[in-house]
């Protein structure tokens, strides 16, 4: 069970800020999907993952990087060739 | 295999001394924190020195070039982006599990960790968890009280966050520039027991394993924030600190963050030892508490991230299919280790412990002193390399790749000959790294030799100069009748200037005193 009090901490984390309605709506959502876990719960068998598939690995071999230019387009703010980010402390 | 036999850690005290100990102390009588048994363990990251990043193919060859050129869409977190895992990193972590002797895990996982900050793009960091790579080795160091045995708790694999930059200084920046060059390089992160008992315990085991690592051929110190370390420290009466259970029956533990050298573990340490003393003094509490450390004043100050293992909302990582390795381990052939090493310096070149230790704590610097040693008195070149030209070397901030081993060849070879004395010696390889520091073209010992006129005579030159010396002194000489021991001191100081220190010191000593002695009779 969720409350509106786990729902405004974990908005904290994700420095999100949401509003007393929003949180209500949020809390019930919440639930609603860990709901949807307990009847996955319910399933019988064997649910683990696919046991084939391991060791996807790849060869230590160097490929082109984006330009500056490319990996900053779609950064709301930029400076000197870095992204801009609010200070989190 | 087991541990608890294998180690110097002094165990818990008896029960009844924890408990008086913490009746009087409720009872308010004066703690004594100088008495207090220092509980340390350490978390140390290392970037592995693979070609490319963990999980994408960009060069991980970042440092001489600009901000945000080596990412891609998997390193910038955008979506629909899918990782790849890096084989030569997980051999190169392997490697590392197998030295330190750890059990590598059936199967290991990658997990997200959540958290919400700048330097990750995707808001969570790819690391592992609950299935790390290895758990349960362990790592010899030099103790406070000889060799002892640091526990090593796991080692696993994740990707570093990208770096951030503080315009104006981190105190006043109003924002973060933020470069991803370095996210998704590999890391490896080794988490010790708190096995350690003085910050200098934990430098101690830091170099081991750093030389360890390199010996490895896995990491490279000298890459810039190539090792940041995060150290848990407490202050425990003794006999409180349970050592097998872990539990800080006494006091919380505090861990200092951003360390990043080191000699900065030894010093933000010493400064968290204090701090707590003076807390503890006071009759306050010890805040079960995160610190930063600063580099740059050598503090720790309180960090206001208070965020819990909880809140890191760890899950499996979907896009990663497991790691089932173990059984390549026996595959991999390890190198000569330093311990090996040094024991094998001493018995195949002769060397003394310390030099033995001094030499092989050092990649290059092993391998640079084994070149010399194949051509040269090996005992004679431990001395030159480890005594004298490594001080030399740090007092100009340089590294031993800036000399030619065929230079201190040479050198070796002039000084076991007497061709040079041990002064004059030290002056050449003076004159050489001057040179080199003034980027002036390279010069032999020879060269040095004959430009600045310092190779050895026979002792034809001692007589006059003695007797110039004896002439033109009389007031030293006079001292050194009515015994005064410094007036010959003063008199063999005057003798070398003049053979300008190519004459054997010793054979000079002799012949002075003779000289004087001889007069009065």
């Amino acid at each position: 069970m969720v409350f509106e009090r786990d729902v405004e901490h974990i908005a904290g984390l994700a420095d999100i800020g949401i509003v007393k309605e929003e949180l209500d709506e949020f809390t019930i959502q919440f639930n609603r999907i860990l709901d949807y876990f307990d009847i996955l719960d319910t399933v019988e068998g064997d649910c683990v993952y696919e046991q084939d598939r391991y060791n996807v690995l790849r060869e230590d071999v160097i490929s082109p990087s984006l330009s500056q230019e490319d990996a900053l387009k779609n950064a709301g703010e930029t400076e000197d060739g870095f992204f801009k980010a609010p200070r989190v402390m | 295999m087991n541990m608890e036999n294998m180690t110097a850690v002094p165990i818990a005290g008896s029960r009844s001394e924890q408990s008086a100990g913490y009746i009087s102390q409720a009872a308010g009588s004066p703690p004594h924190p100088e008495a207090d048994e220092t509980i340390i363990g350490l978390e140390v990251h290392c970037q592995l020195d693979t070609a490319t990043k963990l999980f994408c193919a960009c060069s991980t060859d970042y440092r001489s070039d600009g901000p945000n050129t080596h990412t891609c869409p998997v390193c910038l977190g955008l979506p629909g982006a899918l990782p790849k895992i890096n084989r030569k990193a997980v051999e190169f972590a392997l490697r590392v599990a197998k030295a330190l002797n750890c059990e590598v895990l059936l199967e290991s996982v990658f997990s997200r960790k959540n958290y919400f900050y700048p330097d990750l793009d995707k808001a969570f960091q790819i690391s592992q968890y609950d299935k790390p790579l290895a758990v349960g080795g362990y790592l010899v160091i030099e103790g406070d009280k000889g060799e002892k045995m640091v526990r090593i708790t796991r080692v696993h694999m994740e990707e570093d966050p990208g770096r951030l930059v503080h315009k104006g200084g981190v105190d006043r920046a109003r924002y973060s520039l933020v470069d991803y060059n370095r996210a998704g390089i590999p890391l490896i992160e080794i988490v010790t027991e708190p096995d350690m008992r003085s910050p200098k315990e934990a430098r101690r085991f830091l170099n081991k394993l750093r030389v360890t690592l390199e010996y490895l051929s896995v990491f490279d110190s000298d890459k810039e924030g190539s090792l940041r370390v995060d150290a848990n420290i407490s202050l425990q009466p003794e006999g409180w600190f349970d050592r097998e259970k872990k539990s800080y029956k006494g006091r919380n533990r505090v861990e200092v963050k951003n360390i990043s050298s080191y000699k900065g573990v030894e010093k933000a340490l010493t400064f968290e030892i204090t701090r707590q003393r003076n807390v503890i003094r006071k009759g306050h509490p010890i805040e079960q508490a995160t610190r930063h450390f600063v580099e740059t004043q050598g503090i720790t100050t309180a960090s206001r991230s208070k965020e819990e293992e909880q809140d890191y909302r760890y899950f499996p990582e979907p896009d990663l299919c497991p790691l089932r390795v173990s059984s390549w381990v026996e595959q991999i052939d390890l190198p000569e280790l330093p311990d090996a090493r040094r024991a094998r310096f001493i018995g195949q070149y002769g060397c003394s412990p310390n030099h033995a230790r001094t030499l092989t704590g050092d990649l290059k610097l092993a391998d640079f002193y084994e070149k010399v040693a194949g051509n040269a008195d090996p005992a004679l070149s431990a001395t030159w390399v480890a005594d004298t030209l490594i001080g030399e070397l740090n007092y100009r901030d340089l590294g031993i790749g800036s000399v030619t081993p065929s230079h201190i060849i040479e050198l070796v070879n002039l000084v076991k000959s007497k061709t040079l004395t041990d002064k004059n010696a030290i002056d050449v390889i003076r004159a050489i790294l001057d040179g080199i520091l003034q980027k002036q073209p390279a010069e032999t010992p020879s060269q040095v030799v004959k430009r600045l006129d310092l190779g050895a005579t026979d002792s034809g030159i001692a007589p006059a100069a003695i007797a110039d010396v004896i002439r033109e002194q009389p007031q030293a000489v006079a001292d050194y009748e009515s015994g005064k021991k410094e007036a010959f001191m003063f008199l063999i100081g005057q003798v070398m200037k003049k053979t300008r220190g190519k004459a054997d010191p010793a054979e000079l000593n002799a012949m002075l005193r003779d000289a004087l002695d001889g007069r009065g009779q």
